[in-house]
Formats: structure tokens, C-alpha cells, sequence
């Protein structure tokens, strides 16, 4: 469905995006992760025919997005990083134009207007002027103006955020079910971890724009940081003397390991054991973890993020 | 198969859609003509002063709320939703196209406001002279319009660069189309000057068509002048519009 080879997008002396090459096949789901400024919209946007490639080539839809650009819109919905949706008309009417931008009748997009202004809960706000409507109501507008005509590939660029935590649930409720019941390929670009953990099958951290990890979630935990399994004892001597047991070191009273699959190795290392420990803690590693592993950042928020990089596009 | 004629609909009609929901929103550019009609005319010696008045004033109006429109794009441009319908298999000739057809509709009510206003106090409205008036408005305004837009897609994210100029080349082309005083007695550079300007032949066409001449040299001057400036400006905002992302 997308085939890039060497796609790079310059900025002046910017290299937003630097070489990347990836194959999306029909029906994915792919997330693309990644800070602020990490050139995840510049991808998007080539990919989408917005903004020609400085070099480098993609196929997406099966067309060349610099010389098929037509042929590739009428086959994509994009969801972008701003307002889809005019502030000065009527959520519904801007659904109806842009149905009718993709070639539907009025009468058509008439019904799917509804259709989606009923499911993504837009009943009480879709005939009061856009500017009138919180950012969440707006968002979930642009997602129905992307989902109007029922596109084969969808573009999401960072389609939850301003959502609250029902109405992002309720988001990726939909997506996956789009995906479930169209087969429609999605790519979609999020800050939130947890959402491209559970969601996508496939994570594409993208840095400085270069993809630096292309995996699934599980795969990209298991490779890069593996589970941890923590053991309390009661003083530092004890946890000495279990250490000096099974080859490991001691931080004070706690032991810290990793293993490949902790759930199931905690209990074979109790076994092994001198002393019963005090307390265990199995944890699994997150994609953050992933992602300091790999550039040896934190992508989360509230961590030591640099203050500039965490203002808002 | 949708064609350049069917996007350039959807385009129109979309933005038409705001101001039949909100028609105030076409007084709002009439306001300072309005107020040179109230405050200026009663100025003006001889008893017909309306007659030569209103027909420029009309024109006034057309070259104010033509010119501004290019700031809804530039709003939409910081929106997003100029991007959302960059991507939208839209034509992007018609993007530009429709959105400067729509500048007919406010100009019509406009120059029926002010008409309505001025027939109370002696203007006298000559009918089929007015409609070609119009028709020639018509053909200036798109052009405006469409060089509003072009404004628009050239200041991107600079706002004020798109104020600055627009405020800056209205006066001049207000006054220099001799829309408040003749310049029938001004200085030779002053009267050349006008002479360049496309806007003096469309507000002379007006004049003469709104009294009632429709067969004059105005008029014909007056059609050529709004055809360039339409067709120009439809070229250099297509192409604009077309380099847009
Ligand atoms: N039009 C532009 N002109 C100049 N530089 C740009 C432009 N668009 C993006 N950049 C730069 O390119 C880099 C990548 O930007 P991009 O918007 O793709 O990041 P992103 O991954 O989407 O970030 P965010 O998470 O903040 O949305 C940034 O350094 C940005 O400043
Ligand atoms: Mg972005």
C-alpha cells in the first residue's frame, strides 16, 4: 500500500526527514512514534502529496505521490494535525462538501454525514457553527471528514490529541473497527505510548527523521529492554548473600535483574534462591523504555524532557 | 467522473455557505463605504450628486469586501482546513476558482443595499444600464478576489504581511480611480496615474450605466478593464494555488 525508498524532505538546512525507506502492506495498522519535531508530519505530509520530497520516491495507493498525485488522493483520507473542518461553517456541511469533494452525491454524503455524526457522537454539535465547538467536539469532526468517503488508506496525524480519555477510547474503538470491517490500511502518528501499544501491531520509532526501530510492540520491548524482576530483601547482607547464589549483583537490600519473559522466570528464581526475598516486582517495559533504550531520551512528558521540546505544535 | 466544473461547484458552494447562514457578515465590508456615502455625499455641490456618487461608492464597496477575502484563506491556512482540502482530489484551479466566484454574491447585495439606501433621497435607478454595471462588477471582483487569495497563499502564516499590503493598495486605487473627487483638474501626473488604473475605467463604465448610457466608451472601457483584471487575476492565483501546500 506504501513504498517509500529514500524519502527525505529538506527545511533549508532542516533535514526533517532523512532517508526513510518502509513498506506499509493493505491492512495494516502502523504507528509512527516519536518527539516533537521528530519529522513524523513532514512524513505524512509527503506521503499524502502535500509537499513534494527533496529526494527519494513513494508509491502510495499504487501511485507515485509527486507524478499521480490525483490518482493518489482520490484513493487516501488524511486527518491532519490541525482543524479539518472550517471554524466559520456547519460541521455538517462541511462533512456533505467534502463528500462531495471525493465525487458523492449530495445525497450520499447526506447519508454518510449522518451516518458518522451518529457514531462519533456529533449528534448535538453538527449544526452549530465549528468555531462554537470544544477542541474535542472539532476533532472528532475532522476524523468524520476523513472517514467520509470510506477510503481504502487512512492518514491519522495524531488524531487524539485535546481528546479526553472516553473519547480517545471511543477513537481507537473506531479505528480498529474500521480496520476490522473495511480491511482499510491506517497510518497514524501519536505522542501517546499506551495508544500505539495497544492499537498498532506495528510501531515505526522515528528520530531526527530517521526510523531508528520497526517492530511490533512486543518485539521492540523484547529486543530492546526486556522484563525486569526486582527482589526486596530484608538488609543488605541478605541480598548479598542471594546474589553471591545465583551470579547476580546487589544495590543495597534489592536485586535487579532482566529476563526475557519475567512473569514466567520469577517464580524459577525464587527457586534458586538461598532466602526468601521480602518482595518481588516483575515489571514490563513500555515503549518509552523502548525509545530511551534506542536515542537515550524519554519520549514521555512528564519525564526530564527538555521544557522546549514538550510546547504543543 | 467529477470535472473542473463540478470541484469548482462543490468549492462554491461551500464557501457561499457561510454567508447565506450569515448575511450580517456582508454588511461588515460595507461599513466605511457607508459612511463615505453618508458623510461624503452630502458634500458633494450640484443636485445630482448622488448620481455620480453611488456608482463609485458601489465600486468602493466591491474593491473593500474583494480584497479582504483573501483572510478567510489565510484563517483557513492556519486552521488546517486549506491543508484538508489540499489533499481532497479536488481540482486546484477550482479551489481558487470557486472560492472567487463566490465574491459575486456579497457584491450583488451590497450594491442592492446601497441602491435601496439612495432611491429615499433622489437616486435614480436606471435598470438595464445597472445589470450590465453589474455584470462588469462581477468580472472585477472575481479578479480582485482571486488576487486577494493569491495574497493569501504568498503571506502563508504572516498575517500582518497580508494586512499591511492590502490596506496599503486599496487607497491608492480608491482615490486614484477618482471614487470621491473628479480628477478631471488634477495635476498631469496625478490623471496619468489614474489612467493606469483599471479600477478608473470600471468606475466611469458604472457611471455612465447607472445613469442610464449603456452604449458609451465607458462602457466599453469598462468591460475590457474588469475582463484583465479577472483573467489576470484568475492566472496568478491558479498558479499560486497550484504551488500551494
Ligand atoms: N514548513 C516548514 N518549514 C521549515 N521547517 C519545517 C517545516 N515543517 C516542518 N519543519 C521542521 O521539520 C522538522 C520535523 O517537523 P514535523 O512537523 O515533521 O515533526 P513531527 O514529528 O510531526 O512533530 P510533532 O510531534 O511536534 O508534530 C522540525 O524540525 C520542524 O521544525
Ligand atoms: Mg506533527
Amino acid at each position: 500500500m506504501i513504498e517509500t525508498r529514500e524519502l527525505t524532505k529538506l527545511f533549508k538546512d532542516v533535514r526533517a526527514v532523512d532517508g526513510i525507506n518502509l513498506t506499509v502492506a493493505r491492512g495494516e495498522l502502523v504507528a509512527l512514534l516519536g518527539p516533537n519535531g521528530a519529522g513524523k508530519s513532514t512524513t505524512l505530509r509527503m506521503l499524502t502529496t502535500l509537499i513534494p520530497p527533496t529526494s527519494g520516491s513513494a508509491q502510495v495507493a499504487g501511485f507515485d505521490v509527486v507524478r499521480q498525485q490525483r490518482d493518489v488522493r482520490l484513493r487516501i483520507g488524511y486527518i491532519g494535525q490541525g482543524n479539518g473542518a472550517g471554524h466559520s461553517q456547519r460541521g455538517r456541511d462541511e462533512l456533505i462538501s467534502q463528500g462531495r469533494a471525493y465525487g458523492m452525491t449530495v445525497r450520499a454524503a447526506r447519508t454518510r454525514a449522518a451516518e458518522l455524526i451518529d457514531s462519533l457522537g456529533l449528534s448535538d454539535v453538527a449544526d452549530r457553527t465549528v468555531s462554537t465547538l470544544s477542541g474535542g467536539q472539532r476533532r472528532r469532526l475532522d476524523i468524520a471528514m476523513g472517514l467520509i468517503h470510506a477510503p481504502e488508506l487512512l492518514f491519522l496525524d495524531e488524531p487524539s490529541t485535546g481528546l479526553d480519555p472516553q473519547n480517545r477510547a471511543n477513537l481507537q474503538e473506531h479505528i480498529v473497527r474500521l480496520r476490522a470491517e473495511h480491511g482499510t490500511t491506517i497510518v497514524l502518528t501519536t505522542h501517546y505510548l499506551d495508544e500505539a501499544d495497544s492499537m498498532a501491531e506495528r510501531v515505526i520509532v522515528i528520530d531526527h527523521g530517521r526510523v531508528i526501530a520497526d517492530d511490533s510492540p512486543q518485539q521492540l520491548k523484547a529486543k530492546h529492554v526486556g522484563d525486569r524482576v526486582i527482589l526486596g530483601f530484608a538488609g543488605s547482607e541478605e541480598a548479598a548473600r542471594a546474589a553471591a547464589a545465583i551470579g547476580a549483583q546487589h544495590e543495597g537490600g534489592f536485586i535487579r535483574l532482566t529476563a526475557e519473559d519475567g512473569p514466567r522466570e520469577a517464580p524459577k528464581i525464587l527457586a534458586s534462591l538461598p532466602i526468601t526475598p521480602t518482595s518481588i516486582e516483575v515489571t514490563r517495559p513500555t515503549l518509552d523504555d523502548v525509545f530511551l533504550t534506542l536515542t537515550g531520551r524519554s519520549l514521555r512528558e512528564d519525564s526530564s524532557t527538555p521544557a522546549a521540546e514538550l510546547v504543543e505544535a | 467522473m467529477t470535472s473542473l466544473v463540478t470541484d469548482t461547484r462543490v468549492v462554491f458552494s461551500r464557501e457561499l455557505r457561510p454567508v447565506i447562514r450569515d448575511p450580517f457578515s456582508v454588511i461588515f465590508s460595507m461599513i466605511q463605504p457607508l459612511f463615505f456615502l453618508g458623510l461624503f455625499a452630502p458634500l458633494l455641490p450640484g443636485d445630482n450628486s448622488l448620481q455620480w456618487f453611488v456608482p463609485g461608492i458601489i465600486v468602493m464597496s466591491c474593491l473593500f469586501g474583494s480584497s479582504m477575502t483573501g483572510s478567510n484563506l489565510l484563517f483557513e491556512m492556519q486552521t488546517g482546513s486549506h491543508e484538508r482540502m489540499l489533499v481532497t482530489p479536488l481540482r486546484r484551479p477550482a479551489l481558487l476558482i470557486g472560492r472567487a466566484l463566490k465574491e459575486i454574491v456579497p457584491m450583488i447585495a451590497q450594491a442592492a443595499l446601497i441602491v435601496a439606501v439612495c432611491i429615499p433621497f433622489g437616486f435614480e435607478l436606471h435598470l438595464p444600464g445597472a445589470l450590465l454595471g453589474l455584470l462588469i462588477l462581477a468580472a472585477f471582483c472575481i479578479g480582485l478576489g482571486a488576487l486577494s487569495y493569491t495574497l493569501a497563499l504568498a503571506a502563508k502564516n504572516k498575517e500582518w504581511l497580508f494586512w499591511t499590503v492590502q490596506q496599503t493598495l486599496i487607497f491608492p486605487l480608491l482615490l486614484l480611480a477618482g471614487v470621491l473627487l473628479p480628477l478631471d483638474n488634477g495635476p498631469g501626473w496625478l490623471r496619468a496615474l489614474s489612467h493606469i488604473n483599471p479600477m478608473t475605467y470600471v468606475v466611469n463604465a458604472e457611471r455612465a450605466l447607472f445613469n442610464g448610457d449603456v452604449l458609451t466608451r465607458s462602457t466599453l472601457e469598462g468591460v475590457i478593464a474588469a475582463t484583465v483584471v479577472a483573467v489576470l487575476g484568475l492566472l496568478i492565483g491558479v498558479r499560486a494555488m497550484q504551488r500551494s501546500d
